[in-house]
């Protein structure tokens, strides 16, 4: 019974993760300019890294694999975020203002993803 | 499903050559390139070589898309518009392809059993690992043992590579030396990488240790921890600025390690014949030839480790120390 919960629950979890990832994709295929289309992909990858990962764990049971990851979870969320400040700092630097107004970035050449 | 997986990354795999073949920036071709080598190394990964996943993830994903960076950075970002037909090269790539099509023929199907590498070569490798060796990676066995000489012109080979990288974009200019302070900070006002780096650097170097020491146990060895501690160094150019890196590991500790693993390994292979094995046959390093084996690849294993390394962060920082001075 509580096996069977489980695997519900970490199935669950898996599916939400993968719209997660799949809202995100459909975000920067479509949002207009460069900071809402990494706001999109940023934001929902780290909530499909939790998601994931927890059924994932779920699946592994409690085991060696579970620890690693664990690991690999906690890895991804160091480095996500950081890679998605690190993007947009450099985007920042190089002249790209962040304006919800604009549509496009294409009169800026250093832009595109 | 693992076949539709594999099928899926192949696509992708072919998506992304033809995007970095179409692409005109560069940049944008530098980042594909590392795609591509992710992708790579999945496929790796489902075909159960995970030493050479390893390998690719680090070499290609992470340290030559740092490499072409710096190699950008001295050039020019666009590609130069050509002029004129070019049906010669189209002809040649189609005919080239066509080619190699066409002997993909007599290759024998993935995994048949009945292929000739599975006759007499690889049960023969599986079956006496454990009797001469007795490590559970036969992969490891292989390559530091039973094929030890070509691992030692691997290795000759990454030492003639670097050689040849550090001739053409010369070690140290010295006259201008003087100029790099003040620019070469790295992200060294950017708080939030620079923490979550440092907190990441230590780890790196950790698991390419681990890889280093535990390659006869389960996936890894010298090349990916020598790849995968050069990530890490580089990581640690890229957050504190390249002279900075080059502080913590002079050029002369790096060249030493070329050099050295590459000597190392060599010398381990002269050992041998002067203790009257022949070259590169470890049994006779110790009283019990299995110890003897097992000693012989673990030395050799942090040869070319230490060559790799080496090798890996002597042409990263022949490509950005150029890019400060310039």
């Amino acid at each position: 019974m509580i096996d069977i919960a489980l695997d519900v629950l970490s199935w669950i979890l898996l599916l939400l993760g993968g719209a997660c990832v799949l809202i995100g994709g459909i975000g920067g295929l479509r949002l207009p300019n460069f900071y809402t289309r990494i706001h999109a992909a940023s934001l929902t990858d780290t909530m499909a890294t939790i998601l994931i990962f927890s059924g994932m764990m779920l699946q592994a049971g409690l085991s060696l694999a579970t620890l690693k990851l664990f690991a690999i979870m906690l890895f991804l969320l160091l480095t996500g975020p950081t890679a998605t400040y690190a993007l947009a700092n450099a985007a920042l630097l190089s002249g790209l203002k962040p304006d919800a107004g604009t549509t496009s970035d294409k009169p800026k050449e250093n832009s595109s993803e | 499903m693992i076949f539709i997986f594999g099928l899926f990354l192949l696509t992708l795999l072919v998506i992304t050559a033809i995007a970095i073949v179409r692409t005109e920036d560069l940049f944008v071709a530098v980042m594909l390139t590392s795609i591509f080598s992710l992708l790579m190394a999945a496929n790796f990964f489902i075909l159960d070589a995970a030493d050479v996943a390893l390998t690719e993830a680090a070499v290609g994903a992470g340290v030559t898309t740092v490499i072409f960076l710096c190699a950008l950075a001295l050039t020019d970002d666009k590609e130069k518009p050509r002029q004129g037909s070019r049906w010669v090269t189209f002809s040649t790539v189609g005919v080239l392809a066509l080619l190699i099509i066409y002997a993909t023929f007599d290759k024998p199907r993935l995994g048949d059993p009945d292929a000739p590498v599975h006759q007499h070569i690889a049960p023969w490798y599986i079956e006496k690992t454990t009797e001469y060796i007795d490590i559970p990676n036969v992969v490891t066995a292989i390559l530091s043992s039973f094929r030890g000489y070509d691992t030692l012109g691997e290795v000759f080979v990454v030492f003639a590579a670097c050689i040849g990288v550090l001739f053409i974009l010369g070690v140290s200019p010295p006259r201008q030396a003087k100029k790099v302070t003040s620019k070469s900070t790295g992200l060294r006002h950017h708080l939030i990488p620079q923490v979550v780096g440092r907190l990441l650097i230590p780890f790196i170097v950790l698991f390419g240790l681990y890889v280093q020491f535990h390659g006869e146990y389960g996936p890894g060895g010298g090349f990916q921890a020598g790849a995968i501690i050069a990530t890490g160094v580089i990581l640690y150019a890229l957050l504190e600025g390249e002279s900075e890196a080059l502080r913590a590991i002079p050029r002369g500790v790096l060249l030493g390690m070329v050099v050295g693993g590459a000597l190392l390994y060599g010398s381990v292979g002269v050992v041998c014949m002067f203790m009257g094995g022949a070259f590169l046959d470890y049994s006779v390093l110790a009283a019990d030839p299995v110890f003897g084996q097992q000693l012989g690849i673990l030395i050799i294993e942090a040869g070319v480790g230490m060559a790799v390394c080496g090798a890996l962060l002597a042409i990263f920082h022949a490509f950005a120390s150029r890019e400060i001075l310039s």
